[in-house]
């Protein structure tokens, strides 16, 4: 059986399982989806884009087993004024969550939009999901538009005060969850959006961003720290004129995380800056996969990915800058690093530059390194015990990463918990 | 105090011995200067009274107020009370100058058995220590010494030893990189370190630092040993005849 045979049923046995929601308004989304799925079937470990990660058990049938993992601790975001969504396996809690409301935006869940006849989201589900197919197929995203069983959509029209929590629960150790959200900024608008938790055996999450003119997003998310769990989540982001987009994530443990990021500045001036704080102690594959186009004069745009890795963890990082011809005095940074710390782990980067442009500003640098002795042993001499050193030492190379988050209460929790990490990963 | 007998270190990535049996004592109270040409082990001798990694003590001892330093981990020999300001200060990005002051006097102090100072109590403490030696808060929130002038650098490592209050400081090479106006300012926050419990070893090039911190006692050290010892008149003597006659004198 040749590649494409085996791409194409492999594909037929991950979705017999799997059913589309009826819906007036997005049949035709999740039928176009759909469409583009077959065409491209799913990654082969022999593709490119797949060069560094097994998708095998992202490909199986069914969601190699995830123990369930207490941390015994509150959630990060317990102590911020927010609006918390809590799903449990991908499934909606309305127990556990506030109400859905909000000055200046309207939130929903998806499969409650779907019963309805027309629908906001008509023109954006799945919009951006299929326009980043190309130049390279990202085909977990397009199964997830077509089968996703719920999700948010949120329509945000003026500034919101408060953020919007989404937690993910496990409590099933072979949950498989597919989750979509839309979220679409009107100009001006500006929204908080906070995710935290492990969310299932296996996740599959799509997350598609329309940031109108003028409009800000900031997101900052940590993906739960059950050792087994398994994920592959996109972000997409369409970014208007001086408009703001910034992500942070925080990845602790897990077998296998894929974070797909594909952002596109089509206004000009606008600003996007993705970040990533990972972590990881033997079992742990960590894949951050970046791509920015920049299609827009004046805009900036900013990767910042730093991961400690150790006892056998791998990291992977695969970004990528395009500049479109006309988009002039872009202004481009890329940085990719790991604390490796021992010899058993090891770093995977792909840095590409892509530029058609000729008044432009890229810079780009991946570095794979050891903890400095000499400014360990400074350290030390002061009377700062080893382990501690370490742990200061760690999070200081983790912190150009975790300065990319904005808000102060925000980038505290996240030390909080790398400190918790590091404390409780002393060798 | 601080008390070195016959210490023998050798490289331990390396056959070669650098220090080849050195016997020194330094008294509470008093300044001790190591003075010596290039490569004869002055600072071989502060690296291995702090603890550093790559040097093997192959005979010999180190003792501070009775407790064997050779021991000891580098952290341990800090809340002893031993404090090494370094020739060349490391910069770390990454880490402010002040979570890095109050790490060290709490992790001392948690070492000691003691209790850590508050929040409130240690900024006080350093605002003060800091202005005495011209250290603005800027500094004091910067990455340990990173984008520091070579002075600054200099004057941070005082800053530090002022915060931990060591009973033994040893000061290498301290002069070195400093303009004449730095080195008065940092000879001044030494000297105001100066007290009855306390004992310094100062190694330096030159008699000029000892111009502004007046030794009760000078050292000559040459090929890993202390081939002679004498008062200030000593150092002065070097400054005026350079090593060769001394050398010559003890060969």
């Amino acid at each position: 059986m040749g590649i494409a045979e085996t791409r194409i049923s492999q594909l037929q046995d991950r979705v017999v399982s799997l059913s589309i929601p009826a819906s007036a308004w997005n049949a035709k989304n999740r039928a176009a989806a759909v469409d583009r799925l077959q065409s491209m079937g799913l990654p082969a470990p022999r593709d490119e884009y797949w060069r560094f990660t097994d998708p095998k058990s992202l490909n199986a049938v069914e969601a190699p087993t995830a123990a369930l993992f207490d941390p015994k601790e509150t959630d990060i975001f317990d102590t911020v004024d927010r609006l918390e969504i809590v799903f449990v396996d991908g499934v909606f809690d309305a127990a556990a969550s506030d109400d859905l409301s909000g000055a200046n935006m309207t939130i929903e869940r998806l499969s409650d939009a779907e019963r309805q006849d027309t629908h906001w989201a008509a023109g954006c589900y799945g919009a951006l999901e299929a326009t980043g197919q190309t130049p390279v197929q990202r085909p977990f995203a397009a199964l997830n538009t077509a089968y996703a069983t719920d999700g948010m959509l949120i329509h945000v029209t003026g500034k919101v005060e408060k953020p919007v929590n989404i937690t993910y629960r496990h409590a099933n150790e072979k949950s498989d969850v597919l989750l979509h959200h839309v979220i679409k900024l009107e100009e001006g608008a500006e929204l908080t959006l906070l995710e935290n938790g492990p969310a299932a055996a296996r996740l599959n999450k799509s997350c598609e961003v329309f940031v109108a003119d003028r409009a800000a997003f900031h997101h900052v998310r940590t993906q739960g720290r059950d050792h087994e769990r398994r994920a592959v989540t996109h972000i997409f982001a369409d970014l208007g004129t001086e408009s703001v987009f910034k992500s942070f994530t925080l990845t602790a443990n897990g077998a296998l995380t894929r974070n797909e990021c594909v952002l596109r500045l089509n206004g000009d001036d606008a600003t996007a800056h993705v970040a990533g704080a990972s972590v990881g102690d033997g079992d742990f594959h960590h894949d951050d996969t970046v791509f920015i186009t920049h299609d827009a004069v004046g805009c900036e745009s900013r990767q910042v990915f730093k991961k400690v890795l150790r006892n056998g963890a791998t990291g992977v990082f695969q970004g990528k800058i395009l500049v479109k011809p006309d988009a002039q005095k872009t202004d481009g940074y890329q940085i990719s690093q790991s604390l490796l710390l021992d010899d058993d782990s090891q770093f995977l980067a792909k840095p590409e530059l892509e530029i058609y442009a000729d008044d432009v500003a890229c810079s780009h640098g991946s570095t794979s390194g050891a903890l400095d002795e000499e400014a360990l042993f400074y350290l030390c001499s002061r009377g700062v015990p080893n382990d501690q050193a370490t742990d200061l030492l760690t999070l200081a190379f983790l912190a150009e990463a975790v300065e990319e988050i904005e808000s102060e209460t925000l980038s505290d929790l996240i030390v909080e918990k790398l400190e918790g990490w590091l404390e409780r990963h002393r060798q | 105090m601080l008390e070195i007998k016959n210490l023998q270190v050798s490289l331990a990535e390396e056959d070669k011995e650098i220090l080849k049996g050195v016997d020194l004592t330094v008294q509470a109270g008093k300044v001790h200067a190591i003075m010596g040409p290039n490569g004869s082990g002055k600072s071989t001798l502060s690296y291995v009274l702090s603890g550093k990694d790559g040097y093997e003590v192959t005979g010999g001892s180190a003792s501070l107020d009775g407790e064997d330093l050779l021991e000891l981990e580098p952290e341990e020999r800090a809340a002893s009370g031993l404090f090494l300001a370094f020739q060349y200060p490391v910069e770390i990005p990454g880490v402010g100058n002040m979570t890095f002051l109050r790490t060290a006097v709490n992790a001392q102090r948690k070492a000691r058995g003691e209790d850590e100072m508050s929040a409130a109590e240690f900024l006080k403490v350093v605002r003060e220590r800091a202005k005495t030696l011209k250290i603005d808060s800027d500094m004091l929130k910067r990455p340990v010494n990173v984008g520091f002038s070579g002075g600054e650098k200099k004057r941070n490592e005082i800053l530090q030893m002022a915060m931990l209050e060591p009973k033994m400081c040893i000061l290498d090479e301290t002069d070195s990189g400093l303009d004449v106006d730095a080195m008065k300012l940092v000879s001044e926050g030494v000297n105001a370190l100066r007290d009855e419990g306390r004992g310094f070893l100062v190694i330096t090039h030159y008699q000029r630092l000892l111009d502004h911190i007046k030794p009760d006692v000078v050292h000559i050290m040459a090929n890993g040993r202390i081939v002679k010892t004498g008062g200030p008149e000593l150092a002065l003597e070097v400054e005026q005849n350079g090593y060769a006659d001394i050398l010559a004198e003890v060969a």
